[in-house]
């Protein structure tokens, strides 16, 4: 039976983990290739990055990090943030990363996720899609969070299937941060209309918001990025409360 | 030893290269290429493939003499070579991906999509999986029976001779991820993104 995957989240800037893992035998608390380390050891399903480099000068960072990562972790490994063509996508798999997810790129330009695909597989290519509630329904956000398109996500999320994603990472921007859990329905909606997985993200803040995430939102996969990071809880913990609520995982 | 995974432009290959180095440490050479010379000389071989079928067959066609060198190493010389995800679907006879297309033909059978029952199941198959092991291999030594692997593929691998599935997964239906034919092994998972066990299955590989 394939499992329910949990995915850790590390936001990395300039090449440095901005929150990270705050363990006291933590040699350096801001190395990316350590952090996810620590998370393959203790049994996450995959690991993610998301490069949030502001300056373009710096860009360049993240290419060692994935490169260094890869060597270390043989667990699947996701890069996203300011992926901008088919050339980056080539560049971060050559480095070692398994996938790329894919944001404003792809709401701009569809193309590149047609091409990418195409180019170097489905299974590769992460569209992330970042919305927003607006009355009835939900608008893609682009460049962080940042830029409102008013396309309507649902929408936005068969046409990422049509043009060749692999997985969705759907996100919502009302929930980030908040530690109140995943927008559910969101989740429901897009799991129900696509036949490729999804993976929940933004609001996590207890171990039943990833139960949720599952039963209630259909996603394949959850992902977390603070409840792990401040050492409420360990990957080990999210998996064994996930079993014992009847959720298929790998322990 | 030396130990060659084909370069033929696959695809992402970054991660085959990483677990195979790690793995080999400093006992076993591992090259990376596509130089025909190379593979002769080697003792084992890696046949990764990431993509579709179509894309992979047309890759090993686009360097010139690759198929048969990789004919004469897997059925001539018989030394143990290993094929990863679509690496493993191009010993089929018939692959259904994109267009029809003709495989390595090294064991009989065809590569068609994973019946998702009308939707029910999601495509690809992308996750941890278990696997059941359905004869004794020299690639699962020392794995134990329903340890899990990382799958990322939305095509099976359907031999005529039952007898070569070594390792079949449920999704859906029994998926085939496993075939070994004498000195051919192949998996449908990836070894080289299942954590520890993976690498054991390389490690295990590497030691034949």
């Amino acid at each position: 039976m394939l499992k329910n995957r949990i995915i850790p989240c590390l936001d990395v800037k300039n090449g440095r983990v901005v929150k990270g893992i705050n363990f006291v035998d933590l040699q350096d608390a801001g190395d990316p290739v350590e952090q996810a380390k620590i998370y393959s050891d203790g049994g996450a399903d995959e690991i993610c990055f998301l490069d949030i480099t502001a300056s373009n000068e710096n860009r360049d960072t993240i290419y060692e990090v994935v490169k260094d990562t890869s060597k270390k972790c043989f667990v699947p490994l996701t890069v996203g943030g300011g992926v901008r063509s088919v050339e980056d996508i080539s560049k971060l798999l050559n480095c070692g990363a398994d996938k790329v997810s894919i944001n404003t790129a792809a709401v701009q330009n569809a193309d590149v996720v047609v091409q990418s695909s195409k180019k170097f597989g489905s299974q590769c290519i992460v569209v992330a899609i970042d919305a927003k509630k607006n009355g009835d329904k939900w608008e893609v956000f682009t460049h962080g969070g940042r830029n409102n398109t008013r396309i309507d996500a649902l929408e936005f999320a068969k046409k990422m299937e049509e043009s060749g994603a692999g997985e969705l990472l759907v996100t919502s921007m009302d929930r980030d941060g908040t530690q109140v859990g995943y927008d559910i329905d969101l989740m429901a909606k897009i799991s129900s209309m696509v036949n490729i997985p999804t993976i929940a993200s933004g609001g996590v803040g207890d171990l039943d918001h990833l139960v949720d995430g599952i039963k209630l939102g259909n996603a394949s996969a959850v992902l977390a990025a603070s409840i792990f990071h401040y050492g409420k809880y360990s990957v080990k913990e999210a998996k064994e409360y996930l079993d014992s609520k009847g959720i298929p995982v790998r322990i | 030893m030396n130990v060659t995974i084909v370069d033929y432009n696959s695809g992402n290959i970054s991660s085959v290269i990483n677990s195979f180095k790690e793995v080999a440490k400093d006992k076993v050479n591992i090259a990376v290429t596509s130089d025909l010379t190379t593979i002769k000389a080697s003792d084992k071989v890696v046949l990764p493939g990431q993509g579709s079928f179509k894309s992979c067959i047309d890759g090993l066609k686009n360097i010139n003499g690759l198929i048969d060198t990789l004919n004469e190493f897997a059925l001539e010389s018989k030394k143990p070579l290993l094929g990863i995800c679509v690496g493993l679907q191009m010993f089929a006879d018939i692959g259904y991906e994109e267009n029809e297309t003709k495989g390595l033909g090294w064991i009989s059978g065809k590569v068609s999509k994973i019946d998702n029952q009308g939707g029910k199941f999601k495509l690809p198959h992308i996750g941890w999986n278990e696997i059941n092991i359905k004869k004794e291999s020299k690639i699962f030594k020392n794995i134990e029976n329903k340890s899990h692997m990382y799958f990322v593929h939305s095509y099976e691998f359907v031999p005529e001779d039952k007898s070569v599935i070594s390792a079949t997964t449920d999704y859906s239906t029994n998926v085939v991820c496993a075939a070994e034919k004498q000195n051919i092994f192949g998996t449908q998972f990836h070894p080289e993104k299942s954590d520890k066990i993976g690498l054991k299955i390389i490690d295990n590989f590497i030691n034949l």
